[in-house]
């Protein structure tokens, strides 16, 4: 079968896809493109002024329309079609023959009627070539306005902004942004949100003309007022592109648009129409995701099987300028038939809604702004696929009584789509785990889901760790393909059998060679259980990257140098060094969030050399690299501060060369504060400490990060012998039973029992370990030693700090820096 | 596709001890770097190119070398993107692959072959 498609656009390349899919090489395809490039994610368009590479953002590479064998013709658009002899002709002159014809030709921004659009200085947001142009022109311009406040004028918004150019604003023709997506409201928090960011927002504005001699010099608005720009972006909606299919005399919509029925075919049954140019019962589909399940329908046909097109969802969510916005359903349902439940948070910029029905037992729609996590579970509610909550509120609200997302994903129905940008069914997830996909990559490659936006990645995984668990398979969470055992059974196999090595660990416990999940694993328990230096050889190549040299790696490949500060404290004469070291080695400085100044920019062959001379000054490593103990923050304490009840400082200093050097399942962070007033922020620590009149407030389990959690309040009015003894108990416990990169936070969420029972465990000595848990926390406090001391001393290991292994001393000539500030920063990512 | 005429030029890249064992070092070689890894567990050597094609970083040859199911992989220490070192493939679904390298051994010297 010979299938001809006009379009090498997203959909167009989609199509391609799907039917070597379903027809494999039953297919001969012919495609033509009218761009000089193969097919590109134009939904990260914007993402092309970071990096300037077309190639990042291709579908596939032409090399890869050889391998499948289809005959790919670029730049070269099709002119004519003749519809009774079944062939067509390319403005090259090239004359090809089909069976079926798939029209993809997309669609063109829609420039509306405004006197002065063929102005230098006015571009369009369509393609990498407008990108190009509107970069060049934004070298001279300072100020700059975006016609159009919909998805895509927001997007070149951003991108104005991110050219440089701060004065940039959007001007929108109806009373709000996003008028298809979300309500006033919404769009009231989403101004606030983007003027935050430097962006003027103008609503209700319709534009009369675009003024300027030779080339733009402002707008003119129908209220008569003026906006002096020098540049503007056009982006006020899509044009569908018709005119092929206008020429060849099949159907069209009144306002365009290529019609066609629940096939997808044209008022011609050989030729069909997908994506942006087809008009399918009115509605053109302006997103991605139609689309390609219009691809998939069309291929999935022409195969032979009974698909129907039957419109779409157009549910969405997205992160505009870093905030979420999304909608579902119906949005903006009003009315004597709805119950319509608001929350708006002008703190933290956060508005939701959502519509039930008059008697509140179904969910229609709503609007996100500022904070979208519940998205998922409100679209699957929405499709009810999940039921609706007995009190609805807590869909936006969140739940008072708790609730897993697990028990969120088993409530979800077979059917339901998880993945919406590659129409990814539940169902085709968990057939997908039982053929023996047991990761998220291993799904991603297999079923495509989560392969687009990425937005449903965390429901694929608890989808696979669910069905895992229904299998026996997750009764534990197994370490990797290497080892059928959890973090914990490891810890007790290595410490029984005295293992010291990766390898011995291998041979003994697991299977094959290893991998970047279980090696630095591994290791790290080796370092909690024995405390040996970590780069011992052997274990030295099993470390993750940053312990491997000691030093956290950043862009570019160089490596950034953290001295232990401890508690904060620190002598002007130690100040001066770190001065003169990184003057001498060319290194950026800032002062960490846990007081202490970090040195960046170090080539690989700098570092032996920079420890020596800061070793030499008394300085030692500040573990910043480590799965270990960072920093113990102080307050000034009562040595200085007028309110303070203890010296804050010393303590932390104390607890700090404690626990220095120590690894665990993930870093450890820690503060002592003076007072009540809790100026070190203990309370979003690990584990912290806060001064009362009798003694110390003893608080475990907080963290700052991407999900913040307050500690909570372990003992309280004890001395610091006790404190030292049930923090001793405290870490040892969390890292011998937690899971890989949990910190004590989540470990102490999923503790069965609770606070409760580790106060038992901890404070009563309930299961009757404590002296052992303490005897090993001293066990590796007396045998810390500074590793960079060791690194630098012993030549083995030494000489694996230099780029080239056949030009020592020669460092990486791709390492290039930029200045910034009288400093220097890394080189954006290519 | 290797012409099959062109013949393989042996550049001499350090000596076998240079390299950890079950580690990578980076060799110049000309202009390029080229990233030699010795897998010691697999008695196995191989060279790719040392740029990770993610984010064009020269990073691979400090990266874990490991094996997924049988296939022999090197893990980029930025992003954790593996790939295979018998092919140069992308092992998480991405379209970027490595450029592989043959290597060869000779009385403790090791030998990275250029076409």
């Amino acid at each position: 079968m010979k299938v001809v498609i006009i379009g090498n656009g997203m959909v167009g390349f989609k199509c391609c896809e799907k039917l070597l899919h379903y027809l494999g090489d039953q297919v001969e395809l012919i495609v033509f493109g009218e761009e000089s490039r193969p097919a590109y994610d134009r939904v990260h368009l914007s993402d092309y002024f970071s990096h300037f590479n077309a190639e990042e953002l291709e579908l596939a590479p032409i090399s890869w329309y050889q391998e499948k064998g289809i005959t790919l013709h670029l730049g070269d658009p099709v002119v004519l079609i003749n519809r009774e002899e079944k062939n067509l002709v390319s403005h090259s002159g090239k004359e090809t023959v089909y069976d079926f014809l798939v029209l993809a030709t997309g669609s063109s921004a829609f420039v509306p009627p405004i006197p002065g659009t063929e102005k230098p200085g006015v571009f369009i947001y369509r393609t990498i070539e407008d990108l190009e142009l509107i970069r060049d022109w934004s070298k001279k311009a300072r100020s700059a306005a975006v016609l159009g406040g919909g998805l895509l004028g927001l997007e070149a918004g951003k991108a104005l902004l991110d050219l440089g150019i701060t004065n940039t604003h959007i001007i929108e023709f109806a009373p709000r942004l996003m008028p298809r997506q979300i309500d006033a409201a919404g769009s009231e928090m989403l101004s606030s949100h983007l003027e935050k960011l430097g962006l003027t927002i103008h609503t209700s504005k319709q534009t009369a003309a675009i003024e300027g001699e030779d080339q733009i010099s402002g707008l003119r608005f129908q209220d008569d007022s003026r906006l002096q720009v020098d540049m503007l972006v056009i982006s006020a909606g899509i044009k569908p592109r018709d005119e092929l299919a206008r020429l060849a005399g099949l159907e069209l919509g009144h306002r365009g648009g290529i019609l066609v029925n629940d096939l997808l075919q044209t008022s011609d049954p050989s030729i069909f129409a997908i994506g942006e140019c087809a008009l399918h019962n009115g509605m053109i589909y302006g997103l991605v995701a139609p689309g390609y399940d219009m691809a998939d329908i069309l291929a999935s046909q022409l195969a032979g099987n009974n698909r129907h097109f039957t419109g779409f969802d157009m549910s969405t969510k997205l992160k505009l300028i870093g905030v979420d916005v999304a909608s579902f359903g119906d949005p903006m349902l009003e009315g004597p038939d709805t119950r319509i439940i608001r929350v708006a948070d002008s703190i933290n910029g956060v508005y939701k809604r959502i519509n039930l029905s008059a008697d509140g037992k179904k969910l229609l729609g709503g609007v996100l702004v500022g904070d979208a996590s519940s998205y998922n579970q409100l679209v699957q509610v929405c499709k009810g696929f999940m039921p609706l909550p007995e009190k609805p509120e807590e869909l936006i609200l969140g739940s008072k009584t708790g609730g897993s997302a697990a028990a969120g994903i088993a409530a979800l129905a077979e059917d339901a789509i998880i993945c919406s940008c590659e129409g990814i069914s539940k169902k085709s997830i968990i057939d997908a785990v039982n053929q023996g996909n047991e990761s998220f990559d291993s799904i991603k490659k297999c079923t495509g889901a989560g392969s687009g936006c990425g937005g449903c990645t965390p429901m694929v995984k608890d989808i696979l760790q669910a069905e895992l668990k229904a299998k026996g398979k997750l009764g534990k969470v197994v370490v990797c393909e290497h080892f059928g055992y959890s973090r914990q059974e490891l810890f007790d196999i290595i410490k029984i059998k005295k293992l010291q090595s990766y390898d011995e660990v291998l041979d003994t416990a697991g299977k094959g060679d290893g991998c970047e999940i279980c090696k630095p694993l591994v290791v790290s328990l080796l370092a909690s259980i024995w405390n040996d230096m970590i780069l011992k050889k052997g274990n030295d190549t099993a470390q993750d990257s940053n312990d491997r040299f000691l030093a956290n790696i950043q862009k570019g490949g160089t490596y950034s140098v953290v001295p232990r500060i401890p508690g904060g404290e620190i002598t002007p004469d130690k100040l001066l060094v770190i001065g003169s070291v990184a003057k001498k080695y060319g290194l950026y400085t800032k002062i960490t969030g846990g007081q202490r100044i970090d040195l960046f920019g170090a080539h690989l062959d700098d570092l032996p050399f920079i420890w020596e001379e800061l070793i030499e000054a008394g300085f030692e490593s500040g573990h910043a690299y480590g799965k270990a103990l960072r920093t113990v923050k102080s307050c000034v304490g009562s040595t200085w501060c007028r309110f303070g009840l203890h010296d804050s400082v010393s303590f932390a200093i104390r607890i700090e060369e404690r626990y220095r050097g120590i690894r665990a399942p993930h870093k450890i962070k820690s503060a002592v504060s003076g007072c009540i007033r809790e100026c070190a922020e203990a309370q979003s620590k690990d584990f912290g400490l806060i001064a009362t009149e009798k003694g110390w407030n003893l608080f475990v389990a907080g963290n700052g990060g991407s999900k913040p959690q307050h500690a909570v309040l372990l003992a309280s009015d004890i001395d610091e012998a006790t404190c030292i003894k049930y923090i001793d108990r405290f870490l040892m416990f969390y890292i011998k039973t937690a899971d890989p990169l949990t910190r004590t936070a989540t470990w102490l969420n999923k503790l069965e029992g609770g606070l409760a029972y580790l106060k038992e465990v901890i404070l009563e000595d309930s299961l009757g370990i404590a002296d052992e848990l303490e005897a090993e926390m001293q066990g590796l406090v007396d045998n810390y030693q500074c590793e960079w001391k060791e690194a630098i001393n012993n030549p083995e290991i030494r000489k694996r700090f230099q780029h080239f292994v056949n030009a020592p001393g020669e460092k990486d000539p791709t390492v290039q820096f930029d200045p910034m500030r009288s400093q220097k920063r890394a080189m954006e990512w290519k | 596709m290797s012409n099959p005429t062109t013949t393989i030029q042996w550049m001499p890249a350090c000596r076998v001890d240079d390299v950890p064992s079950n580690g990578g070092v980076c060799v110049k070689l000309e202009e390029e770097q080229i990233a030699l890894y010795h897998f010691t567990r697999r008695g196995e050597w191989y060279a790719t190119q040392n740029e990770c094609p993610h984010r064009k970083q020269m990073a691979l040859s400090r990266g874990l070398l490991g094996s997924q199911a049988d296939e022999p992989k090197i893990t980029c220490p930025f992003h954790k993107k593996s790939f295979s070192l018998r092919t140069g493939e992308c092992l998480n679904g991405d379209e970027c692959s490595l450029r592989t390298y043959p290597v060869k051994v000779e009385e403790a010297m090791v030998y990275i072959g250029l076409e």
